[in-house]
């Protein structure tokens, strides 16, 4: 049985925590349900999304990655799970158990078709599965093995240092920083958003690529673009990517404290400041679209953790909530999920959960 | 939110040929039409996980190999359906690299994290275990990443190995594999008889012997990935000559009809990077004496389009199972007649 924990947090209760930018927009009202669901084993929330019939999907981290002993090599699996609830907040059952890229949750979302895409850090990988929790797709993919540094007692004993030949030995996880590599290299891939026919566009990430690589439905590589820089079309750790019904790409180039807005192709178009840090955002349905955008405290402080609503014109449009354990405040939110622009999933990485904000 | 960084900063991935020049059958060769589906179904619960290694024995039946959390083998009927798992979390489990059905439909499992080579029979009963999984506490001391060439050579152990093959007379070959560069036979109670091959380029040398097949006469071809060549072995491992013109060789299959035919895949890379994929993921058709006779697919991850194909199986010449790694899946492809 769960508990019904309904907070109302007044506006004018709000007086700080919030950045010096932002004083000068609105609050907005809110109630917030921190017991929406319950989950299965317990961990960092680094993930929340819904489908079409309000189905929760969760993903967590809910475990190390663990290397494995007694062979040539190192080997690491394991570390992250995800759960699917339904409309209500009932347990229906787990997806992608025991499966090769989930070693370090980062990001999940849901496309127009319903199927439920994990963006794994650990991993370098996304594996996409079914409303009914069938496999569908990967992109990108797990490093075979890992170097393990030798400790006190342990000393590194290079049998023969002679170096394997082609074929022997492969590359290394991440491709050049930026330059749009055409490949699946990633490097701690951060969220995925798809346009209206279907292609698949992944922020990578928040590693040295910083560059946002789009595939076809079928996975294979259309194009790609950005760099490690501040300029327009550069990108300091992507945290987020969301893609509006006319195909435009709105990027939460969080080290620059901006989103970025591009057109399908990767032409630049404007920039949305005045939000901090965007840490997490999501995009609403509707006729009118809104973006939301979370200006996530860091593992060390309790500043900011205010989550701002934006109009597609970059107007700021109001704001609610702080950083904080209880439940009404946010822990370094990771996750935004806003089908309309009055219910949010909010997926906080600090406080091992999901919170369901209605705004009024 | 940056713990794990140091995980994955300087990772070592997986191995991937050069694959700087197309295969040189590439442009000559007639294109096979060829259709293709992908027709196993999981149990709810069960995924697929990267394909290794898929086989086929006398009825029809499926048997996979996968990478999951650890290693698996699933069987399937002709139509795709589930029937049973090998081993679940047997301690020969680690990191899969192939699965083969011999000719009394016995089911071999080839595992490189474990070094160990399994044979179950049909019910799915443990009938023989070669190879020894390395006592974990001794592998500390070589933690330091991925394991260097060993050149060990031991009659009864093995270095990430990588394909399992018989002859007529049910003698066992192993590709012994990574970090030793061999080919081992032994009879067919697992008693050892030879090994041949050093790492290197020359005659009786393999640079990542990745997949290895044997036909009807008891001639072993070695996938000799590393050095782009199927090399020809005689049944006592005499070095007879080599095939260069169909790429880096990732996985190879005889066919069980009259005339015997080889297939060969000069597949595309694990990160998929488009520059090289341009020239790689096709399947090769040859007739046993080396004669390439026509070429299928391409690098790709739709239907008909190959992901990093890691083996193949082809009992009918017509009918080739693609176990491919980075889609997850296994198609069932099959061939007409070629066009002009």
């Amino acid at each position: 049985m769960k508990r019904s924990l309904q907070l109302i947090v007044a506006a004018a209760a709000m007086a700080f925590g919030a950045s010096v930018v932002a004083q000068s927009v609105p609050e907005l009202n809110f109630t917030a349900n921190a017991d929406i669901v319950t989950l299965p084993a317990y961990g960092e929330v680094a993930g929340v999304a819904t489908n079409s019939s309000g189905h929760i999907f969760v993903l967590a981290r809910t475990g190390e990655p663990r290397a494995t002993l007694g062979h040539e090599r190192t080997f690491y699996h394991g570390g992250s799970q995800l759960f699917q609830f339904d409309q209500n907040g009932r347990f229906v059952r787990e997806i992608g158990q025991e499966t090769y890229g989930m070693t370090y949750a980062q990001q999940v979302r849901v496309d127009r078709q319903d199927n439920v895409w994990v963006v794994d850090a650990g991993s370098n990988m996304l594996t996409a599965f079914d409303s009914n929790g069938w496999f569908v797709k990967t992109m990108g993919r797990k490093p075979e093995s890992i170097p393990v540094r030798p400790g006190p007692g342990m000393p590194a004993r290079l049998l023969d240092p002679e170096p394997e030949p082609a074929g022997g030995r492969g590359r290394g996880a991440s491709g050049p920083p930026g330059a749009g590599t055409q490949s699946e290299s990633f490097n701690r891939p951060s969220d995925v958003a798809f346009d209206s026919t279907g292609n698949i566009y992944i922020a990578d990430g928040i590693g040295t690529n910083n560059r946002i690589a789009v595939y076809n439905r079928d996975g294979n590589w259309v194009r790609g673009w950005g760099q490690t820089g501040s300029n327009e079309g550069q990108f300091d750790e992507i945290r987020g990517l969301v893609i509006d019904a006319v195909n435009n790409v709105y990027v939460a180039d969080s080290g620059n404290n901006r989103i970025q807005v591009f057109d399908s192709q990767g032409t630049f178009k404007s920039q949305i400041t005045g939000i901090g840090s965007p840490q997490a955002i999501c995009m609403t349905g509707g006729p009118t679209q809104y973006l939301f955008s979370s200006n996530s405290n860091d593992p060390e402080g309790m500043e900011n953790g205010e989550i701002y609503k934006v109009s597609l014109s970059g107007q700021v449009l109001g704001k609610f909530g702080r950083a904080g354990k209880v439940p009404g405040e946010f822990g370094m939110v990771n996750s935004l999920d806003c089908r309309t622009e009055t219910d949010l999933f909010v997926g906080e990485v600090w406080n091992w959960r999901v919170t369901k904000v209605t705004l009024r | 939110m940056r713990v794990l960084s140091a995980v994955v900063v300087g990772l070592l991935l997986s191995a991937a040929p050069s694959m700087a020049q197309p295969a040189a059958a590439r442009a000559t060769t007639p294109e096979i039409p060829f259709d293709s589906v992908d027709f196993l179904k999981m149990p709810e619960g069960l995924y697929m996980g990267e394909a290794i290694g898929v086989a086929t024995n006398s009825t029809g039946n499926v048997f996979v190999i996968t990478r999951s959390g650890t290693s698996r083998v699933f069987e399937f009927d002709s139509n795709g359906n589930f029937v049973k798992e090998f081993g679940k979390g047997s301690y020969g489990y680690g990191f899969a690299h192939a699965v083969r059905v011999d000719y009394e439909d016995n089911v071999w499992s080839v595992d490189e994290g474990s070094n160990v080579v399994l044979k179950y029979a049909p019910d799915g009963k443990l009938l023989m275990v070669l190879g020894k999984r390395p006592d974990p506490i001794d592998q500390l001391d070589r933690m330091p990443g991925a394991a260097p060439y060993s050149g060990a050579n031991r009659p009864y152990s093995f270095h990430r190995p990588t394909d399992v093959t018989w002859d007529m007379q049910g003698n066992i070959f192993i590709t012994d594999g990574y970090t030793d560069s061999r080919v081992v036979k032994y009879d067919k109670n697992g008693r050892f008889i030879k090994s041949v091959g050093t790492r290197g380029n020359g005659v009786n040398q393999f640079s990542t012997p990745h997949g290895m097949t044997a036909d009807r006469e008891g001639n072993v071809y070695v996938a000799d990935r590393g050095n782009r060549r199927i090399v020809v072995l005689d049944n006592d491992l005499n070095w007879k000559t080599t095939y260069e013109n169909v790429g880096a060789p990732w996985g190879i299959c005889v066919s069980q009809s009259t005339p015997q035919y080889i297939y060969s895949t000069n597949s595309s890379g694990t990160n998929l990077e488009v520059g090289n994929a341009a020239d790689t993921g096709e399947i090769y058709k040859l007739a046993l004496d080396g004669t390439v006779l026509g070429r299928f697919g391409k690098a790709g991850k739709g239907l008909k389009e190959f992901a990093s194909t890691h083996t193949l199986d082809c009992r009918d010449p017509n009918t080739v199972f693609v176990a491919e790694i980075n889609a997850w899946r296994v198609q069932k492809a099959t061939l007409r007649s070629p066009s002009r």
